[in-house]
């Protein structure tokens, strides 16, 4: 089995939902519609000729302030045949939510959670959609690309008053 | 976001009759959170346990007290200054984090590594593997009572981190491999310090597992218990050693043969129920593996450059700025401004001592990546963790738990 | 006062008392320091680790530098159980609070060591999700640099605590 094949195949099925096929320096990435997804995931993990049993990882882009801005990565894997390929969805501002994929590799579950988390991208028929590495009340999506990296500033002073007066708990 | 004294987050009602049966909000069953100071020797996890009188019915992992925004962080890095955060996410295995970020660099950027600068990764992952998994024996043993191996077994991590301190100046936040190559080359000695290791290591590790192996107690405490199987552990992702404890045979190391591991010769242990006891067969058994790896790759290391001469990513020798001013320059724009590989994305695979560490980066052709995630296997085995502890009781939880071998700092990045 | 048959108070003030290396005038004092040299000899730290750092803290105490050598190596895991906090870590947004909380929990006399840059000032993690500094949450007695410390740096911080136990400096700042 070779990639060609599974792009092949997969062109077959899915003649109208593929969008773009690109490689780059020896990865295949289908970028693919939103409403397709499920579908085509299905049929990569049970096809005989694609078996990608394996959901290496998901993760989500920003590409702030370029449009569509987000995209999710489905990095799958294929046991049987030690193939990898990179399935992607490109999502606009507006409207960030895909449909899960949890019903089809489970351990999307987290990944998901994370994303979701991180980026603030919903995913549509998740089991237990929540907050998985911040806090439930913490506010906005640090890994969006428009999110400050930096909260408290370097101090560069030895006098504890000027360092205190610019804590971020002296505003409680 | 300010701290706000006491204000730990609690499971909320309407959390709750999502998150665990309708039996512990009658309260036939009861609800045990364990953490997240500690659980066992294992880092900040959280565990809300709930529990038919000894027997676990579920148990829900409640992660990111670890949190770092190690991913963000490299957002505003040049492409080398990334190096050394990438340590501090699986910080029992800084080498194959390194190794696993130059590689998707080098994949991106399309730089050949030098023979001898691959042989010498390989020695140093392949040692890494050995300490990582010499903690674990360790801490694991130490959740199930067994002291004594705690301390044989940090004896000997010492004996690594010396060479590793050796060739890279620090003990554990090594930043020893670079894009291209490595830092600088091995020094005198080190050839020996590792053949001295060679020869003492296969008796200690015999010694560990005959403290182990026939121990009664261990025994009871590790067969049967926190069982998964080939097709569940597939499904939820699970890889490295816990994986291969089911016997599920995929090592990255194998199927997708990295920085010369085609070279030699080495077999993957597999173990056959997938319980707490065969993923410690398979790691005692990886160590020996390793062994003969290093063996191997210092018999035949290759003389020649420690880095590529390519001058897109790695800076000019140190002799040639006295006399030459486009060499100077060039410097001066490396460590200043970086490196800008070509716009487009790349996912890199390694196997570490946990399982598949995978860096995927995306460049936008500037000399800071526009993101970089870190595929964690921590990350995801321990999402295997409440199929494994299903009805098993309370206190094999820590057995559990030590055998899927986490890293907290890895898990939350 | 000074009274009592204790050859170490019986001696004129400001009097060193040879290799004890210390100055007693009252009863009150020399039980103090009594107190003090106590502490000092079984101090019980918090079996707490938070990162990197927590992985040279158990070589600290592991086989080969042992410190145990200074009466510290039972590690409690219980917070009512010990006197000394040894934050080994960067400390997150969302576990500072469990930090603040095992901080009160434990009893007095108490005392914190900052162990590595994380943990003293955020170190290379400027960024929204570490505290920079563990001392916005609770008062810290000994900082120890390094990322992470050698086991004798963190030795060091050990030994300069029991020096300044004491002493007899107060522990805890205004914070
Ligand atoms: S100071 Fe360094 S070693 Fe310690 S926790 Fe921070 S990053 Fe890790």
């Amino acid at each position: 089995m070779s990639i060609q094949e599974v792009v092949e195949a997969v062109r077959a099925r899915f003649a109208e939902a593929l969008q773009e096929v690109i490689e780059f320096r020896g990865e295949t990435t289908l970028v693919v519609r939103r409403e397709a997804l499920v579908e085509l995931c299905r049929f990569l993990r049970d096809d005989p000729a694609c078996r990608f049993n394996f959901l290496s990882d998901l993760c989500a882009v920003d590409y702030w302030p370029e449009r569509p801005r987000f995209a999710v990565n489905y990095h799958l894997y294929s046991l049987p045949h030690n193939l990898r390929l990179r399935v992607k969805v490109f999502l606009e501002e507006e409207d960030p939510v895909v449909p899960t994929v949890t019903g089809i590799w489970p351990t999307a579950n987290w990944h998901e959670r994370e994303v979701y988390d991180l980026f603030g991208i919903r995913f549509e028929g998740h089991p237990d959609l929540r907050r998985i590495l911040l806090p439930e009340d913490w506010e906005g999506h640090p890994l969006r690309r428009d999110h400050p990296l930096v909260i408290e500033p370097v101090q560069f002073s030895f006098s504890w008053r000027e360092i205190d007066s610019r804590k971020p708990y002296v505003n409680e | 976001m300010a701290i706000r004294e006491g204000e730990v987050q609690e499971f909320t009602l309407e959390q709750l009759k999502h998150l665990v049966s309708e039996r512990a909000l009658r309260g036939e069953t009861i609800l045990l959170n364990m953490g997240p100071q500690h659980p066992s020797t294992h880092g900040v996890l959280r565990l809300l346990v709930e529990l038919d009188g000894e027997t676990i019915v579920s148990v829900v992992p409640d992660i990111g007290y670890l949190h770092t925004g190690i991913e963000k962080h490299c957002e505003h890095r040049t492409y080398t200054k990334i190096i050394p955060l990438t340590d501090r996410i699986d910080y029992l295995s800084p080498m194959s984090n390194n190794l696993a970020y130059v590689m998707a660099v080098e994949k991106l950027m399309g730089v050949e590594v030098p023979l001898r600068a691959q042989y010498i990764r390989v020695i140093l992952t392949e040692l890494q593997r050995i300490a990582s998994h010499l903690v674990w024996l360790g801490t694991h043993a130490l959740d199930i009572a067994a002291m004594s191996v705690f301390l044989y077994c940090f004896r000997e991590r010492e004996m690594i981190l010396d060479i590793f301190e050796m060739v890279s100046g620090q003990r554990m936040m090594v930043s020893y491999f670079r894009v291209g190559g490595l830092w600088r080359d091995v020094p005198e000695g080190f050839e020996e310090a590792v053949r001295a290791f060679l020869k003492l290591m296969p008796a200690r590790i015999n010694e560990y597992e005959r403290l182990l192996k026939k121990n009664p107690l261990w025994l009871r405490r590790t067969k049967g218990v926190g069982v998964i199987s080939p097709e569940d552990a597939i499904a939820w992702g699970v890889t490295g050693p816990s994986l291969r404890g089911s016997g599920v045979n995929y090592d990255v190391r194998k199927a997708q043969p990295y920085s010369s591991y085609d070279h030699f010769e080495f077999d993957v242990p597999l173990g056959e129920n997938g319980d707490v006891y065969d993923r410690f067969m398979v790691r005692i058994e990886e160590m020996r593996q390793s062994l003969r790896i290093i063996d191997q790759a210092l018999r035949r290391l290759p003389k020649g450059p420690y880095i590529t001469p390519d001058r897109k990513v790695t800076p000019p020798p140190k002799e040639e700025l006295a006399w030459s001013m486009e060499a100077l320059i060039h410097h001066f724009k490396f460590w200043t401004e970086g490196f800008s590989p070509p716009p487009g994305e790349v996912y890199h695979a390694v196997e570490s001592p946990r399982g598949e560490f995978g860096v995927y980066i995306n460049s936008d052709g500037s000399p800071r990546p526009r993101r970089v995630h870190f595929r964690a296997p921590s990350f995801v085995n321990l999402q295997a963790l409440p199929i494994m502890a299903k009805g098993s009781l309370v206190a094999d939880l820590v057995a559990i738990i030590g055998s899927i071998d986490i890293v907290l700092g890895e898990v939350d990045r | 006062m000074g009274t009592v048959g204790n050859p170490m108070i019986a001696m004129a003030p400001g009097q060193k008392t040879g290799e004890l290396g210390v100055a007693v005038t009252t009863l009150e004092e020399a039980l103090e320091w009594v107190a003090a040299w106590g502490r000092t000899r079984a101090m019980w730290p918090l079996l707490f680790g938070l990162a990197c750092c927590a992985i040279e803290m158990m070589a600290t105490q592991a086989s080969h530098y042992d410190l145990s050598r200074f009466g510290m190596e039972i590690m409690r895991a219980s917070p009512r159980q010990a006197d000394l906090m040894i934050v080994a870590g960067r400390v997150s947004r969302k576990m500072a609070p469990v930090v603040r909380r095992l901080y009160d929990q434990m009893t007095e006399p108490k005392w914190v060591i900052a162990m590595g840059d994380c943990a003293s000032t955020g170190g290379v993690f400027n960024n929204y999700a570490i505290v920079q500094g563990v001392d916005e949450i609770i008062p810290v007695d000994v900082y120890v640099s390094g990322c992470p410390p050698r086991p004798e740096g963190l030795i060091e911080g050990i030994l300069l605590l029991h020096e300044k136990i004491r002493k007899g400096t107060r522990s805890g700042s205004s914070r």
